[in-house]
């Protein structure tokens, strides 16, 4: 009796198992850095390299961070769509341009639309490391008392913007999460 | 001739093999010690991009990056440790090749040795029950024997019946 039914517990765990395990994607790594403050830094600005661009200062609010550069496809994929977050989201984006040409950067911005309150340039890589990017685009939600709320690796998409990071801004600022997607206040 | 043709040979290999070894222009320590230091450093933590590598030996822009923090580090004194926290704060632990002995990894580290005494016994009770098989053949002998011969026998006789 045994002799056939351990064998097939065993089989069975490992369907199990492996209906699990192959579900992860495993180009995504679980960031040690949520629900950790999120590192400051000061960089240039891009549009003004005299002047630094700092998270310190967004300190009292919720903001969003994207990483990207102009030789992201994935960038491209999803910049529309950071356009019309720009447009809807009650919460800023900053743009954190990583070891990318600054004046391709500018005009990518200029030619397919700037979504971004402020845009840090991050030539070395230093902040995108502290911050633990490892690829691009990344993106950030940060909570007003500086914490991280929630990564998001590679493109955003309606989809996931949606389901991810609508409800967690609408509780970061507190007000209920919209019935619908939408513009608010 | 054919000798130092050799020689010429392996002497541009060997040269080869130094500027491969040399990933990235910077030089490398002075001090034999830190340079073996970071070797081992680099080679234990996992490049992010290309997951399969170390930082080591990737061509990807962020691990040269992370060679260069991990270079910064040593010259300015930190040790070992403090280096792998630098890291695994940022990325977790997913970029030690040589995971962390804790509680959450014991299944990890003892699992090989688990599934090699689960084999173990199950192999010893497998020999174990065989053995005393053929022991209580030789007690009795004959019997299972002739029943296997029996049945090969037995068979061809069958089929050749009418």
């Amino acid at each position: 009796m045994w002799k056939y039914v351990l064998p097939l517990a065993g089989f069975g765990l490992l369907v199990v198992a492996f209906y699990f395990g192959l579900q992860r994607n495993p180009s995504v790594i679980p960031s040690p850095l949520i629900g950790k403050p999120a590192p400051v830094f000061s960089l240039p600005n891009l549009h003004d390299p005299q002047a630094q661009v700092s998270n310190a200062n967004y300190r009292g609010r919720p903001y969003l961070l994207n990483v990207w550069g102009t030789w992201c496809v994935g960038c491209r994929q999803e910049h529309d769509l950071l356009n019309e977050i720009a447009q809807s989201s009650p919460v800023p984006m900053i743009g954190l341009n990583w070891k990318d040409d600054s004046e391709l950067a500018k005009a990518w911005l200029e030619q397919l639309g700037n979504p971004y309150a402020a845009t840090a340039v991050d030539q070395e890589g230093r902040v995108a490391i502290d911050w633990g990017v490892y690829g691009a685009p990344e993106t950030f939600l940060v909570s007003a008392d500086g914490q991280i709320l929630h990564k998001h690796v590679a493109p955003l998409t309606r989809e996931i913007w949606e389901r991810d990071f609508v409800p967690k801004i609408s509780a970061a600022i507190g007000i209920p999460a919209p019935a619908a997607a939408g513009a608010q206040p | 001739m054919k000798r130092l043709l050799a020689t010429l040979a392996l002497a541009v290999v060997c040269a080869g093999a130094f500027t491969a070894h040399a990933i990235d222009a910077v030089e490398g320590f002075d001090d034999p010690k830190l340079q073996a230091r970071y070797d081992k450093l680099t080679s234990e933590l996992r490049c992010l991009v290309c997951q399969s590598g170390s930082i080591a030996e990737s061509n990807a822009l962020l691990a040269a990056d992370l060679r260069r923090e991990v270079r910064s580090m040593l010259a300015a004194g930190k040790t070992d440790d403090e280096i792998r926290r630098f890291m695994t704060d940022r990325y977790g632990d997913f970029v030690l090749y040589r995971p962390p002995f804790a509680p959450r990894t014991w299944l990890l580290w003892f699992g090989p040795a688990l599934f090699l005494l689960l084999g173990g016994f199950v192999a010893f009770r497998v020999v174990s029950r065989r053995a005393a098989m053929v022991a209580s053949d030789a007690d009795d002998p004959g019997a299972p024997d002739a029943m296997i011969e029996g049945e090969q026998v037995d068979r061809p006789r069958r089929t050749r019946a009418p």
